[in-house]
């Protein structure tokens, strides 16, 4: 509900870059049949644009990912997504061997590694349980921010910066209205990130990004 | 007759079909009208390249709708049928018996006696299987609901026809009698007239339990005999033989030849060999048809029009008006949409070609003075002429006045073959690809040439037909206008390239799953333009590679990982060297060195990896680091 209040946002310290920012989406749903929520949150995502989707089980059914493809594309774009559904406080599978295998040492990381040096990224998860879950006092224990600081820690590795996530919390218990308002506003966030019309300061104060889209995006007059 | 003898009469009769037909079409005036016309300008009053010959060209053309009647046959499976019953009586009955009251009403009113009213009532209340059926098909809305309310009322009236045939001479009047006495003497008298009534339905029965038993339980036997031979033509000739032996049969007990192999095609609908029968079948039909079509054309006598044009104007208008009415009525009874009972009405509302045979027999019987019924035949021809036109101007200019226009797509899914994907060849390689597709609830349509193999495998209740997939009009009959992937799993590497050639001329829309007995064959498969193709062998031998990698002490998934390498460099390689191929030196030496490509890749790995090609598994170079700078990881 809290993604809706109504503050004026004042932007400081912000570089308005002119041209355009390229995101790579990773999606993981090994059952994307099955999926409520992902399989709303992609709808027409490929159309936006500056965006490229790439559905992981769909293009590796085998998991044999080409390594080289995958690092050609990290090069192309800008930021880097993980979109996927929280399996064991995880990514699914093929997200993971993404991880070993797309991430070389001395291309990712290491004194030679500086490819995806500069770049951002950013984690899109949908969890069954409620954000009360993922508190200390919840049968979680840990927070989102916590839980993710594994892929958190390979980003600063790989010297890109690691965002904090979209979360789509108690998926278990989402009605219809609620998932597409989820996706007007996971869209919303991309459409600013690929016109670079984010307040990244103030984005960075935040647990997720989708708490309160109006105060970190930036209304540029004159689009 | 000119005398210029047979040739000279097909000759014509052909020229007037290829040139007529194909400018209907253009016009979008549909076959029908195209061979009318073609039949109106040959004939005695256009052309006079035909003359009354006309008449026996008819009778004979008119096999074509006992072959039309066995392919509807052949498409309706019993069930379907079954599900019929309701409109076939209901609509059929209440059809057939208000035409002929109120018909014959109409003619006592205009002074005629009862039995003539009742006669030419009874006559003008069948409508024309050929015409209406065929403009169904054609239109594709055969499947709709106008199309099978339609079709049911004229299953009725095919029906009818055997009684009415029975009860039509009761009606002959002493007056007629005296002048057509002498006629009446040399039509030959069916042996079964001569039975009592007992006994003439016991072989009526009879007949009609051989045909089913005969489809049933010998027609199978007998086609996989003649497939064995594998000679095309015997096929076709042991399908034309079924057709018109049955034919023959019920002709001589005095049943409608039509309706007898109606009933045998619904008996072989569920047979194995029925796409193969129907493909067979169809050409001889379609010329037949389109001839009996010229014939009727032909035919219209309008010399009698020319004489009393008002009179057979006004005739012709109250039967085909009188008939809309009372369709359109019972349309509105059998809750018919607005445009499906316009469709319906429309579509029946003209005489048939029954009607030219009861007229005859009428006045054979003496039922009818000869002059009465020339008046009566040319009004039921022109009705049948006009019926074209009609349906146009409902199609063209009342339907899109009502939004509601059913398309025929809904009803697809009433016929089961129409399945989205055909296999074509069910051995080892194609049964694998059926079971997983049936497996996952995919419907498929499976086609085979080994009549043996088809018949063990429809014991095992899995749906295959007999035939050769090459063949335009067998993989148009099982659907490959509708299905959206044709699987070619068939052993006979020249007999897959084969079907590829048909099946990208004839369904571009198809996408083709190819099976490649090898590496030239997938190099052919790749030229002649198919989407995926499958080398046999290819994930076999790889595999056993694998194993033998396992036996000689490798880790099992180091081996898995190396034969997928080895997999897509040899898939890449595969399509680089189709391209090259028409050079042929290049080709040896771009195959050479993918051979050696694919050599040192593998052995590069071994050397630089030790293990793996996969890197981020690998920390050597982790290790390399970590020695001179201890800074992370």
């Amino acid at each position: 509900m809290y993604e809706f209040q109504n503050i004026l946002s004042a932007p400081n310290e912000i570089k308005i870059s002119t041209d355009m920012n390229k995101i790579l989406i990773l999606f993981a749903h090994p059952a994307l049949q099955k999926s409520r929520v992902n399989r709303e949150l992609i709808k027409n995502i490929h159309t936006i644009n500056g965006v490229t989707f790439r559905d992981l089980y769909e293009i590796y059914p085998d998991l044999d990912i080409s390594i080289r493809t995958e690092q050609a594309l990290l090069l192309e774009h800008d930021i880097i997504v993980f979109q996927h559904p929280f399996y064991w406080y995880s990514t699914p599978a093929i997200l993971k061997e993404w991880q070993d295998l797309v991430l070389e040492h001395g291309w990712a990381y290491g004194q030679e590694g500086k490819a995806l040096h500069g770049k951002k990224m950013f984690s899109v998860i949908s969890t069954g349980g409620r954000e009360e879950a993922y508190q200390k006092q919840g049968y979680n224990r840990y927070t989102i921010r916590e839980l993710l600081s594994p892929i958190d820690q390979t980003a600063y590795l790989c010297g890109m910066e690691y965002l904090p996530p979209f979360v789509a919390y108690g998926t278990h218990r989402m009605s219809p209205e609620d998932i597409s308002r989820h996706r007007q506003n996971y869209h919303r966030v991309l459409n600013a990130l690929v016109d670079d019309r984010i307040d990244y300061a103030k984005l960075r104060r935040y647990d997720r990004i989708n708490i309160d889209l109006n105060a970190i995006i930036i209304t540029k007059s004159g689009r | 007759m000119h005398g210029e003898g047979f040739f000279f009469q097909a000759f014509v009769y052909l020229t007037a079909a290829v040139i007529a037909v194909p400018i209907a079409k253009k016009l979008g005036l549909g076959s029908v009208l195209g061979y009318l016309l073609a039949g109106i300008v040959i004939g005695p009053y256009g052309l006079e390249l035909i003359g009354r010959e006309g008449q026996d060209v008819m009778h004979f053309a008119e096999f074509g709708v006992v072959m039309m009647l066995f392919l509807i046959g052949l498409e309706l499976q019993p069930k379907l049928l079954w599900q019929l019953r309701g409109p076939i009586l209901g609509l059929g009955g209440l059809q057939v018996g208000i035409t002929t009251v109120t018909g014959t009403i109409i003619g006592i009113i205009a002074g005629l006696s009862w039995q003539f009213s009742l006669a030419i009532g009874i006559t003008f209340s069948l409508s024309s299987t050929a015409i209406v059926l065929q403009s169904l098909n054609e239109k594709g809305i055969m499947k709709t609901e106008a199309g099978q309310n339609s079709f049911a009322v004229l299953l009725f009236q095919d029906i009818a026809v055997i009684p009415i045939l029975a009860l039509l001479p009761l009606l002959a009047t002493d007056a007629v009698k005296n002048i057509t006495a002498q006629t009446t003497s040399d039509t030959a008298v069916i042996w079964v007239e001569l039975l009592p009534a007992w006994a003439k339905t016991i072989v009526v029965l009879g007949i009609i339990a051989a045909i089913i038993i005969l489809g049933k339980f010998m027609v199978g036997p007998v086609f996989r005999i003649i497939a064995q031979t594998r000679l095309r033509e015997l096929f076709t000739a042991a399908a034309l033989l079924l057709v018109i032996g049955i034919a023959l049969l019920m002709g001589s007990v005095g049943l409608s030849p039509a309706l007898g192999t109606f009933l045998a095609g619904v008996v072989l609908a569920t047979s194995e060999y029925r796409h193969e029968l129907e493909g067979d079948i169809e050409p001889f039909k379609g010329l037949l048809l389109g001839l009996f079509f010229i014939a009727v054309g032909a035919s219209i006598d309008f010399g009698m029009i020319a004489d009393q044009p008002a009179r057979i104007a006004m005739l012709v208008s109250l039967l085909i008006v009188g008939k809309f009415i009372l369709l359109f009525i019972l349309g509105r009874i059998f809750r018919l949409r607005l445009d499906q009972n316009l469709i319906f009405a429309v579509s029946l509302a003209q005489g048939g070609e029954f009607g030219f045979v009861l007229f005859s027999f009428a006045t054979q019987n003496g039922v009818l003075p000869a002059s009465l019924t020339g008046q009566m035949i040319a009004v039921v021809a022109v009705s049948m002429a006009l019926t074209p036109l009609l349906t146009l101007i409902n199609e063209k200019l009342i339907q899109p006045r009502f939004g509601t226009k059913e398309k025929p797509e809904q009803e697809a899914d009433k016929i089961d073959e129409e399945n989205p994907v055909i296999i074509a060849g069910f051995g080892d390689f194609g049964s694998v690809v059926g079971r997983l597709l049936r497996a996952n609830g995919v419907g498929t349509t499976v086609l085979d040439v080994d009549s043996n193999h088809v018949d063990l495998l429809r014991k095992l209740g899995i749906k295959v037909f007999y035939g050769d997939a090459s063949r335009y009009d067998l993989l148009h009959a099982a659907g490959a206008g509708k299905a959206r992937i044709l699987i070619l799993a068939i052993g006979d590497p020249t007999k897959i390239l084969e079907i590829v050639e048909t099946a990208r001329k004839h369904f571009p829309h198809l996408k083709i799953l190819a099976r490649a007995t090898g590496r030239i064959h997938a190099y052919e498969l790749l030229e002649a333009g198919v989407d995926y193709i499958f080398r046999e062998s290819l994930d076999t031998s790889l595999r056993m590679g694998v194993e033998v990698l396992r036996q000689l002490g490798f880790r099992s998934y180091q081996a898995l990982r190396a034969s997928r390498l080895f997999r897509y460099q040899d898939e890449e390689g595969l399509r680089i060297l189709a391209e090259m191929r028409h050079d042929r030196k290049a080709y040896i030496s771009r195959a050479r060195q993918h051979i050696q490509d694919l050599e040192e890749t593998l052995q590069n790995e071994l050397e630089l990896f030790g293990d793996t090609p996969d890197l981020g598994w690998d920390t050597t170079s982790l290790r390399k680091e970590f020695g001179e700078d201890t800074s992370d990881r």
